[in-house]
């Protein structure tokens, strides 16, 4: 049987959107990775942490001489030691007096922040030795509720910010009070998001070399972070070009949340003050405890206005979240969301108060979907409580609520335009592929049998392309509107081409990518083009691989760099045959000339003449075959409006979900 | 007042045997190194993962005189005279895969490829006792592995594509 014909954009590819293997899979199948705990420079020394028990007390004293006094230890040192040589890391919203440093000085935040970190030959010994480290704690009043945290008198977390609450802003875009006035109904009530970590397979490893004559510090991290280099290098106070993350290391699984800034500083700042290769390699429990990988903690208070007809006019949305006891990027979760306030919705307006808190909790750090998810689980959560109130069907009810496929591109009331798509084709498909019918009869089974179960069902956007915009948003200092990232390709003497991306594969398989994009323009296999990541010194400007932007920035500045070597390439062409460069066509590596394609010029003289032979060029060009891109964000590069609206993001990828949960209320447990 | 533990002595060091991969080592190490620090650290075998450091997550799984074990719950003195295959000893000859990692490339049975080592072992003991196993234990052989990017599923599918025979085996 004939395949049915291919969409013409199908058609259009030859390596984009094929079936192809990955070339990391290659290197993860033989055991042939690169991962940052496998790279162990001769000499290397280990680091174990000293944690704080207590969620908030005063430092009394700190006894290091003991451990200071077992063979094998290199050093023990104290926040008091190391923090007046480093500058503090910031929060991503304006609380300048919201410091952080690696090591607590004085007082501690939260039960797990390091308090110690002791250096030995081995990390057995480093581990042992911690135990001898002996710190005496006054313990301090604490706020474990955000709620409590707000209210006056409550504790203070930082008490040089006045307040808990370290970002709020009431956002009102369109005309809430009176959808909301105009409605035949309003229904409030309020959703839970509970704290929820990703755990990545590997913990967070962070190896530093100092090395006094040539300077530069050398750092392998199991890294995905934006600005990563700069912000390291900021804190730990040498010139930005004094650190060189290398790229070149696999990520075992990040999720988002592989930051590691503290650590890295503590790290790095250890290698700097010993002379020597230093390595932190959480183990388990120190990455549970404190390493950086718990995600949003929110209270919803939401009113939904709506109609009898089911037509939801206006909504109010108060979030709380609990950011912890310090703050990174956390309070940003919050501004993520924006771009997809409605969900897949037509709600006309709508106020958001989003509220950032700080108790004495294990800090928020950027954690995958940066605080999507909550808002998503809130807004489908509405939905079930309208269907009921209204004695409507949900499915349905969801359906007339929908954006039709036809009024794409939608803009939401937050000023983001939704650029396609089609959301009642794929709850269609869910509520198909999941079996709905039979799924309610096996619910009401289980009920039957005394368990608690339910059915979930979320159609939500994956805002793609990450662009930042909420930076500026959420912070009027900050005026970042550029969220670029770049890719060079060139061509050796040979006729190879190796690309070089600028950050790591992060475990997304960012290599594939690279020489797919570039093997489609440039018509070279793909498993021909090698992908190499250059170190921070040497890569073109980048932000790493967040908001789910990769194959967007990524490829497309891959595509671009490409792109601009064919044109190069095509040039020489046009010169040497004497033709004009629209005449000519780029056919499997050769060029031909479109009306005569007996004329061509094959590949292997073309990259001759480029590296060899200057004066068959066309004059003004550069010798040599490389062309480098760093391509903006589509959509990117514009500030927020007087009235607070933004463009977040390109692109609005949608998914259904259909979820049969049950938890048995003996045990709390899910079968 | 807290009581830390008394100073710890110099440890004591212990000679062990071990071949790992065909190849026997002669070594000397500190009796509570792990199996698995002794393949990364020592041998520099590092294709071998840690996950958990407790029996949890299978990232570390070895097999020990050709039975799977967790390489992090044993000590390398324990494998002493004993005979070790890590992930690298998987392919027949260098530069080739097994059928089983030319499946795992075939249907991206990983993304990170962490837990990837570990799943190979548990897959790869599960086809040497059940060269035709369904679904049902594929998914009970790797019921003791950890994967926080696949959802498994696309693991049951290589083991699958495997065990027919599906895959050309290529280097
Ligand atoms: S590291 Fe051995 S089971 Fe997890
Ligand atoms: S492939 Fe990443 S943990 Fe399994």
């Amino acid at each position: 049987m004939a395949d049915a014909p291919r969409d013409p954009a199908y058609v259009a590819f030859r390596y984009v959107g094929r079936k192809h293997r990955a070339v990391e899979h290659r290197r993860f199948v033989t055991g042939q990775g690169r991962y940052a705990a496998d790279i162990q420079p001769l000499g290397l020394l280990h680091v174990a942490v000293v944690a704080s028990p207590h969620a908030s007390a005063r430092i009394l004293s700190i006894d290091t001489s003991a451990a200071l006094a077992v063979p094998g230890v290199q050093a023990v040192l104290t926040g008091e030691e190391m923090n007046p040589n480093l500058e503090p890391m910031l929060p991503g919203v304006d609380a300048p007096k919201v410091k952080r440093y690696p090591l607590a000085q004085g007082v501690v935040r939260y039960a797990g922040e390091w308090v110690v970190a002791v250096v030995a030959e081995t990390r057995a010994i480093a581990e042992d030795v911690s135990e001898l480290v002996e710190i005496e704690y006054e313990q301090l009043p604490h706020v474990m509720d955000p709620e409590r945290a707000i209210e006056p008198g409550a504790p203070l977390v930082h008490p040089a910010h006045g307040s808990n609450v370290i970002f709020r802003r009431v956002f009102t875009w369109g005309p809430v009070a009176q959808d909301c006035a105009a409605a035949d109904h309003q229904l409030s009530y309020r959703v839970r998001w509970g704290r929820s970590s990703t755990v990545p397979m590997e913990t967070f490893v962070v190896t530093c070399d100092w090395n006094d004559a040539t300077g530069p510090l050398d750092v392998w991290a199991s890294i995905q972070m934006p600005k990563y280099p700069d912000l390291l290098a900021r804190c730990l106070r040498p010139s930005g070009n004094a650190v060189r993350v290398h790229f070149d290391v696999d990520v075992g699984g990040s999720y988002g949340v592989k930051r590691g800034l503290k650590h890295s500083i503590l790290v790095g700042y250890l290698a700097r003050m010993l002379g020597r290769p230093v390595r932190f390699l959480e183990d388990r429990i120190e990455n549970m405890r404190g390493g950086d990988m718990q995600g949003p903690d929110r209270i919803f208070d939401v009113t939904l206005a709506f109609d009898t007809d089911s037509t939801v006019r206006s909504m109010r949305m108060r979030a709380v979240d609990d950011i912890g006891a310090y703050s990174g990027r956390a309070p940003l979760q919050l501004g993520k969301p924006v771009g997809a306030v409605v969900g897949p919705y037509r709600i006309k307006s709508v106020e958001y108060d989003a509220v950032s808190v700080m108790t004495n909790k294990t800090p928020q750090e950027a954690v995958r979907g940066f605080g999507q998810s909550p808002t998503n689980y809130a807004l489908e959560t509405r939905m079930d409580r309208v269907a009921r109130f209204l004695g409507l069907d949900r499915v349905e009810l969801r359906r007339r609520n929908m954006i039709r496929k036809h009024e794409f591109p939608y803009l939401i009331p937050s000023g983001t335009t939704y650029d396609s798509g089609d959301y009642e084709a794929v709850l269609d498909k869910a509520l198909a592929a999941a079996g709905h019918q039979d799924l309610l009869r096996e619910r009401d089974a289980l009920r039957r049998k005394g368990m608690l179960a339910g059915i979930g069902i979320s159609t939500c956007l994956e805002p793609s392309g990450g662009n930042s915009a909420f930076e500026p948003l959420f912070n009027p200092k900050n005026l970042t509107t550029t969220w670029m990232d770049s890719c060079l390709v060139r061509v050796d003497l040979n006729g190879a081409i190796t690309a070089i991306m600028a950050t790591s594969t992060s475990d997304q398989a960012h290599e594939t990518l690279v020489s797919t994009c570039v093997g489609e323009v440039l018509h070279r296999d793909p498993d021909s083009i090698r992908v190499i990541h250059a170190d921070s010194l040497g890569a073109l400007p980048s932000n790493s691989l967040v908001g789910s932007r990769m194959a967007i920035m990524l490829g497309g500045a891959a595509a671009g760099a490409a792109r601009k070597l064919r044109d190069k390439l095509i040039r020489i062409v046009a010169h040497n045959m004497e033709v004009p460069e629209d005449s000519i066509e780029w056919e499997g590596g050769d060029a031909v000339l479109r009306d005569d394609p007996t004329r061509r010029l094959g590949r292997d003289l073309l990259v001759e003449i480029a590296h060899r032979r200057y004066h068959q060029m066309p004059e003004g060009m550069e010798p040599g075959l490389q062309e480098k891109f760093v391509w903006e964000v589509p959509t990117g590069g514009m500030m927020p409006t007087a009235d607070s609206k933004v463009q977040m993001y390109p692109c609005y990828s949608f998914e259904s979900h259909v979820v049969l949960a049950s938890i048995d209320p003996e045990t709390a447990r899910s079968p | 007042m807290t009581q830390g533990p008394a100073t710890p002595a110099a440890p004591a060091h212990a000679t062990v045997a071990i071949t790992v991969n065909g190849r026997l080592h002669h070594r000397t190490v500190e009796p509570r190194t792990t199996l698995v620090d002794f393949l990364r650290e020592t041998l520099g075998l590092t294709g071998s993962h840690v996950g958990c450091e407790h029996d949890v997550c299978g990232a570390c799984a070895v097999l020990l005189d050709g039975d799977p074990v967790r390489a992090c719950c044993i000590f390398a003195v324990q494998a002493d005279g004993m005979s070790v295959t890590t992930v690298e000893g998987l392919a027949p000859e260098r530069g080739e895969f097994s059928a089983l990692q030319d499946a795992f490339c075939e249907a991206h049975a990983l993304q990170c490829g962490y837990c990837t080592p570990g799943m190979l072992i548990a897959c790869h003991d599960l086809l040497a006792r059940n060269p035709n196993p369904d679904e049902e234990a594929i998914r009970e052989a790797i019921g003791g592995n950890l994967c926080r990017c696949t959802g498994y599923q696309q693991i049951v599918d290589a083991v699958e594509l495997a065990a027919a025979g599906k895959v050309a085996v290529h280097g």
